[in-house]
């Protein structure tokens, strides 16, 4: 644990650190270049927000109603039976089809839960760790006008399965 | 898809509301999520600023080229297949170095240009044009198996919510994509080693 810990602390600060000194290192205008790609953040930031709004809109709508309980009610026994919890197989099924749905319901989880309980921390884990299967596959082989997709589908749930695994039981040990 | 799961939310939240009689519990709800989607986007114009500000340094001081080079030797192990000069090796480079540092919407326009080369290479070597090669499985399995090292906009959105320390799931994080990953490989590996029997 000692090992996670340290990594989490330093993996940022250190990344800075060795970006900053090449920089330096190589004579770049990095305060220039800094605020450049700054700006670009705010462009990728701003084109995400109408997103966020239509689909937390949603989400907060789902979670009022009360039919999110009602969906982790129903799960509960088949997650029992994979030691999953419950609350959290709404968003695995939602995230294989959509990255920006399965947002709203990572800042739901986040509320209503809080970011440092076991269910955020496996939240967090499990987007760290899998992408949007379908959607990724569809967008990319349509790019190359694919459309016999052989295993690709059995290897990315494979991966997608093993990542929420690792997840869980991590999330029970941090 | 989006609009069937997105309009599907709205129209359930306001049935299943009217039915339980937490209709007016919904209605505030859009509101207030409306809201709340701007507050979290304040809290990520800065973090994100941060990150691709950092990463214009990286590109413009040349670390993202090394780093491309650097990672010759393991796309020759996954992609054998690849011709040496083919363009499609920087496009896969580039598409995973943004995927690891975090950065899932500027991967994207380089991982489309990588599978259009992949099916350039696909036709010239004989393959079906509608069948996916076999390098092109690799490339999305991987990809699918996500290889993120920084996941910033989950860090945003912990802050936003109130974590003590936003990014103390990095260090697990990084686990749980690595295994993810290294099951993806082998998945590819023995598939591969299935297929050529």
């Amino acid at each position: 644990m000692q090992v996670l810990i340290f990594l989490s602390d330093f993996c940022i600060p250190l990344l800075l650190f060795y970006m900053i000194s090449y920089g330096l290192a190589t004579k770049t205008d990095i305060y220039k270049e800094f605020t450049e790609g700054a700006k670009d953040g705010f462009q990728v930031t701003l084109g995400i927000l109408p997103t966020l709004i239509g689909l937390m809109t949603g989400v907060g709508m789902l979670r009022a109603s009360g039919f999110l309980e009602l969906l982790a009610e129903l799960l509960a026994p088949v997650a029992k039976t994979l030691f999953f919890p419950a609350e959290l197989v709404p968003l695995v099924v939602v995230k294989l089809f959509s990255s920006s749905a399965a947002t709203g319901l990572v800042l739901d989880i986040f509320k209503e839960y809080g970011p440092d309980s076991y269910l955020g921390k496996v939240t967090s884990l499990i987007c760290s760790s899998t992408e949007t299967v379908l959607y990724t596959m569809s967008v990319y082989f349509m790019a190359a006008g694919v459309k016999k997709t052989r295993y690709t589908l059995a290897g990315a749930l494979t991966a997608t399965a093993v990542g929420v695994a690792v997840s869980t039981i991590l999330g029970g040990m941090i | 898809m989006l609009n069937y799961l997105w309009g599907g939310m709205i129209l359930i939240a306001v049935v299943y509301g009217t039915i339980t009689g937490t209709v007016k519990e919904v209605g505030n709800a859009a509101i207030d999520s409306s809201k709340e989607a701007v507050e979290l986007c304040i809290t990520m114009f800065g973090v994100m600023a941060l990150w691709t500000g950092v990463m214009q340094i990286a590109q413009a001081s040349g670390l993202t080229k090394k780093f491309i080079r650097l990672m010759r030797p393991v796309l020759r192990f996954l992609f054998p297949e690849l011709p040496e000069d083919s363009v499609a090796n920087d496009y896969i480079a580039s598409n995973m170095l943004a995927n690891i540092l975090g950065l899932g919407w500027a991967a994207t326009p380089f991982g489309l240009k990588a599978m259009v080369e992949l099916q350039k290479i696909n036709v010239a070597q004989g393959g079906k044009k509608e069948e996916a090669s076999r390098a092109m499985c690799t490339f999305l399995i991987l990809n699918i198996s996500s290889l993120q090292l920084i996941p910033v906009n989950i860090i945003a959105y912990r802050s936003q919510y109130g974590a003590v320390n936003p990014a103390d799931i990095v260090g697990p994080a990084i686990i749980a994509t690595s295994v993810s990953t290294l099951a993806a490989v082998i998945f590819v590996k023995v598939t591969e080693r299935k297929e050529r029997r």
